[in-house]
């Protein structure tokens, strides 16, 4: 099964790369674009076809490694077999 | 007494350090790669800093995991004094053994440049040779130095005086305009609560001689170098120096 993880920075965070982005994107004339938040996203291949064990892996690996419990947060998806 | 300086793959200030405490301090110092399973009876440890495992994911997070990290956490939980420097402060961080995390720097620049620091705190084995109040101009040279806390961690870390440099401007004096990453409360090192594990982004091992540009960093040395040498002098030899059965068999066990 694939799952998919995306880690960001937790809303309380401030976030210079966004923030840079999102006066980017301004100053090309992009003003409906209110606020960027820049993540990370993961694509895990598993060997496994069972979902509920998919999920469990994936948020092991998520807390243990992807994020930084910290500074981020994360959400799973999970599909494909 | 011995120092070990911990060497990851991608670490690049390890010999900076090495030098120092031998050619500078005339202390005994070793290399400790990341695979090895013991501290080779160092009495201090130093993380340096660098790029260690090339800083992928996030700044330290690799390191963490290297085989040496199980030995060094139970020199600190010993309350062996260990200190982080820049790369080494990022691993410290990562690995829990100090709180709170580094973010990208606020102006999105790698700051490579001498900076301005109060010392906070001298009841550290890092800063017992200081000042309070002592104002030291060290080198740093961070892209993600930029130290973040969640509130609730801050304050914990404020009252038990954790802090124990901030960047200030000449004059010691905390202003947002001197403060080269955006970090919070401008912390530039810090200690655990047992005081003994120090992490800092500034760069003491390339402030040890004058013709580097000055020697505001020996005091990091003196300090360690000082408090190591009055525990001998009082034949309280820290019980944390030289156990090398102990700190590899606990590495053993975390394999």
């Amino acid at each position: 099964m694939r799952a998919r993880v995306f880690v960001t920075l937790k809303p309380s965070v401030f976030d210079p790369q966004g923030r840079t982005i999102a006066d980017a994107l301004h100053s090309l004339g992009y003003q409906n674009v209110a606020d960027v938040r820049q993540g990370k996203y993961f694509e895990l291949d598993l060997a496994t076809t069972d979902r509920a064990q998919a999920e469990t892996l994936a948020a092991e690996v998520a807390d243990r490694v992807l994020a930084n419990p910290v500074i981020e947060s994360y959400r799973i998806e999970v599909d494909g077999s | 007494m011995r120092f070990g300086i911990v060497v990851f793959p991608g670490s690049n200030c390890d010999e900076d350090a090495f030098h120092a405490v031998r050619d500078e301090f005339g202390q005994d110092a070793e290399y400790l790669w990341h695979k090895d399973a013991d501290l080779k009876g160092a009495d201090v440890l130093i993380l340096p800093g660098g790029f260690a495992h090339g800083d992928y994911l996030r700044t330290g997070a690799m390191a963490r995991f290297s085989p040496i990290m199980a030995p060094v956490r139970a020199f600190a939980e010993r309350g062996g004094p260990v200190l982080g420097i820049c790369n080494g402060f990022q691993i410290l961080l990562e690995a829990g053994l100090l709180p709170g995390a580094m973010l990208r720097n606020k102006g999105l620049k790698y700051r490579c440049e001498h900076v301005h620091l109060r010392v906070e705190q001298t009841d550290t084995p890092f800063t017992s040779a200081a000042r309070a109040g002592q104002i030291l101009k060290i080198p740093i040279g961070h892209g993600e130095g930029n130290y973040f806390a969640p509130p609730e961690m801050l304050q914990m870390i404020e009252a038990n005086r954790q802090v124990i440099l901030r960047y200030t401007d000449a004059a010691g004096r905390v202003d947002e305009a001197w403060n080269p990453n955006g970090s919070v409360n401008a912390i530039a090192a810090l200690c655990n609560e047992a005081r003994n594990v120090v992490g800092m982004m500034p760069h003491p091992e390339r402030a040890c001689e004058a013709l580097l540009g000055g020697v505001d960093g020996r005091v990091i040395f003196d300090s360690i170098v000082g408090t190591f040498r009055s525990a001998e002098s009082l034949a309280l030899q820290p019980s944390f120096a030289g156990n090398e059965r102990s700190a590899s068999l606990s590495g053993e066990r975390s394999r």
